[in-house]
């Protein structure tokens, strides 16, 4: 078997006029986490939709770990375990009632499926409410059960919208960690509007923007494209600041330098680089020629969510130049 | 399997709220107001039951609605229908599922008015297959007012339009059997047509039922009722998912 986990090629969807998911294709393979980034409305969830099933894209084709959604849609969506946005639950079942539900629609029966209860009742910490009412279940509860009923199966492909969303800190780093430990065996699809969970367990991204793919890579590939990527930034004493400043700006690589006070007298003062050079040896130099103390000196590696900005809000320059 | 798997979920979700027991006992309730009150249970001093069964016409109009209404509606709108058409299970096997659920639900309803059956057997010698008949014709109308509930409840996340939307179709294929609604169409419809009008609607195929005579013509017009309904309601399913 080496056709990959999850396979779209050439999706379209549209409501009404609104073209809501607009040509887009990419694969994910048994081994990655892909990160589904961008703004609300930008396609994300329709996307997920089409990919699990839920809704059949005008144009393009679904292939689950090979097998057509859209010719043998039952058999694809036994390969997927999924999460649907706000994790929907029947509030009148408990935990074990619902689990026993959803592992039976998906074949699930006898000692297997009462093993896989257990074991994934233990996995997200659900056993203290297992015989609770859904309805009286806190938000991270019911979202762990969302979880639950996805990985209950053990499925090949794993499709979580927004897995995170109204978890406490410590909740969402056990789901994280949860969704790096299954990544071995599994294509998934995460999305996300938290910039940080990019980087706590993709290892690729997408980020998407009016129902286009705008930009796919790395996390740190994506950070490359930021315009304050090694970029140095020092925060020193107000006085003779400027003057340095002046100086910096004469280093032929360095861009463009900001001056902003900090207050107590003190001031930052942030030197970018232009496209793909590095400017840390000449600022350091610098330093050491005017020998001049500072309180702290960094080099960025680039904000993903400056990327994030820059390829969803639809073409007004930001301050440092957008990278249209 | 799959088809088990959602009926028991459904069964569950009818036991595990105050639904199954409250639709019970307002059945029970209304059954037997309607027989004994409007049908004249004891006037008439015979031993059948029949002003039990004449009824059922008009308690279904009401209360199969009710119970349909929420089979996708519900779903719908608190956004678990997104999670069942995502399992992997056909739209058929889902649709057959809730209906035959729902079904259920009338026949345990229907089979717990049982003590009015032994009531007549203590009061007089009725004809037992008669009985047993429009048992069988009762259920079989229920399933044809719920189908078509379903269907309707397909097509809406909004409960309350389901149940008003449902009666209303419900209603029209009750009206259908009655003399009054097929004089209207008789001064310029040939006679065919007015008989195929009525022979569309409920209530001739039940009422021979009832009166015990099970022809084949009239549980086949059941079962292809629910079957083309149950079919409108797959496709509606498969149609209006956003």
């Amino acid at each position: 078997m080496t056709s990959p986990g999850i396979e779209a090629a050439s999706l379209r969807m549209e409501f009404g006029r609104i073209v809501a998911v607009d040509d887009i294709s990419f694969s994910v393979q048994t081994g990655e986490v892909l990160g589904f980034l961008g703004p609300n409305g930008a396609g994300k969830t329709t996307t997920m939709r089409i990919l699990t099933g839920f809704l059949r894209p005008a144009k393009g084709d679904v292939l689950i770990c090979g097998i057509n959604m859209l010719e043998k849609p039952v058999k694809a969506k036994a390969q997927i375990g999924y999460l649907p946005e706000g994790a929907p639950l029947y509030p009148e079942l408990t935990p074990a009632t619902f689990l026993r539900f959803t592992g039976q629609a998906r074949g699930l029966s006898g000692k297997d499926l009462e093993d896989r209860m257990a074991e994934t009742a233990d996995q997200v910490h659900l056993r203290e409410v297992w015989n609770q009412s859904i309805e009286t279940l806190s938000k991270g509860y019911k979202r762990r059960l969302g979880l639950a009923q996805a990985i209950l199966h053990n499925p090949g492909v794993l499709i979580l919208d927004e897995p995170t969303d109204g978890l406490d800190p410590n909740q969402k780093q056990e789901v994280r960690q949860l969704v790096k430990e299954m990544a071995q065996s599994k294509a998934i699809i995460i999305s996300t509007h938290i910039l940080e969970e990019v980087h706590a367990v993709c290892t690729r991204a997408v980020i998407l923007s009016r129902g286009r793919i705008v930009a796919d890579g790395t996390p740190g590939e994506l950070e490359n494209m930021a315009s304050d990527h090694n970029a140095v930034s020092i925060l020193l004493a107000s006085t003779g600041a400027s003057q340095f400043a002046e100086k910096l700006e004469n280093i032929t690589s360095v861009r463009t330098v900001k001056v902003t006070p900090e207050g107590e007298g003190r001031c930052l003062i942030q030197a970018f680089p232009s496209r793909g050079s590095a400017i840390l040896t000449q600022v350091t130099d610098l330093i050491r020629e005017q020998d001049i103390s500072i309180l702290e000196l960094r080099q960025e590696p680039g904000r993903l969510d400056e990327v994030f900005r820059n390829l969803t809000i639809p073409k007004t320059e930001s301050a440092h130049g957008g990278q249209a | 399997m799959n088809i088990s798997a959602i009926y028991r979920r459904e069964m569950r979700s009818y036991f595990s709220t105050p639904l199954a027991y409250v639709f019970i006992v307002i059945f029970l309730m209304l059954a037997g107001i309607f027989t004994f009150y409007l049908g004249g249970f004891f006037p008439r001093a015979q031993a059948d039951l029949e002003p039990f069964f004449t009824w059922h016409p008009w308690l279904y109009l009401f209360l199969a609605p009710a119970l349909g209404m929420r089979l996708w509606a519900e779903e719908k709108k608190t956004g678990t229908f997104e999670l069942l058409m995502t399992l992997p299970v056909s739209v058929g096997d889902a649709v057959l599922a809730k209906f035959l659920a729902a079904w259920s639900m009338m026949g345990i309803s229907l089979a717990l008015t049982f003590p009015i059956w032994i009531t007549v057997n203590v009061l007089g010698n009725p004809d037992n297959g008669v009985i047993v008949a429009g048992y069988f014709g009762s259920l079989l109308m229920s399933g044809a007012y719920l189908a078509v509930s379903a269907c309707v409840s397909s097509t809406t996340r909004n409960q309350v339009i389901a149940f008003v939307v449902s009666i209303a179709g419900c209603f029209t294929f009750l009206l259908l059997g009655f003399p009054l609604i097929l004089d209207l169409f008789r001064p310029w419809l040939p006679s065919a047509a007015i008989n195929f009008i009525a022979t569309l609607g409920f209530l001739q195929h039940y009422e021979s039922i009832v009166r015990g005579v099970v022809d084949a013509r009239d549980v086949l017009y059941f079962i292809t009722f629910i079957g083309l309904w149950l079919y409108a309601g797959a496709w509606s399913v498969d149609h209006h998912r956003s």
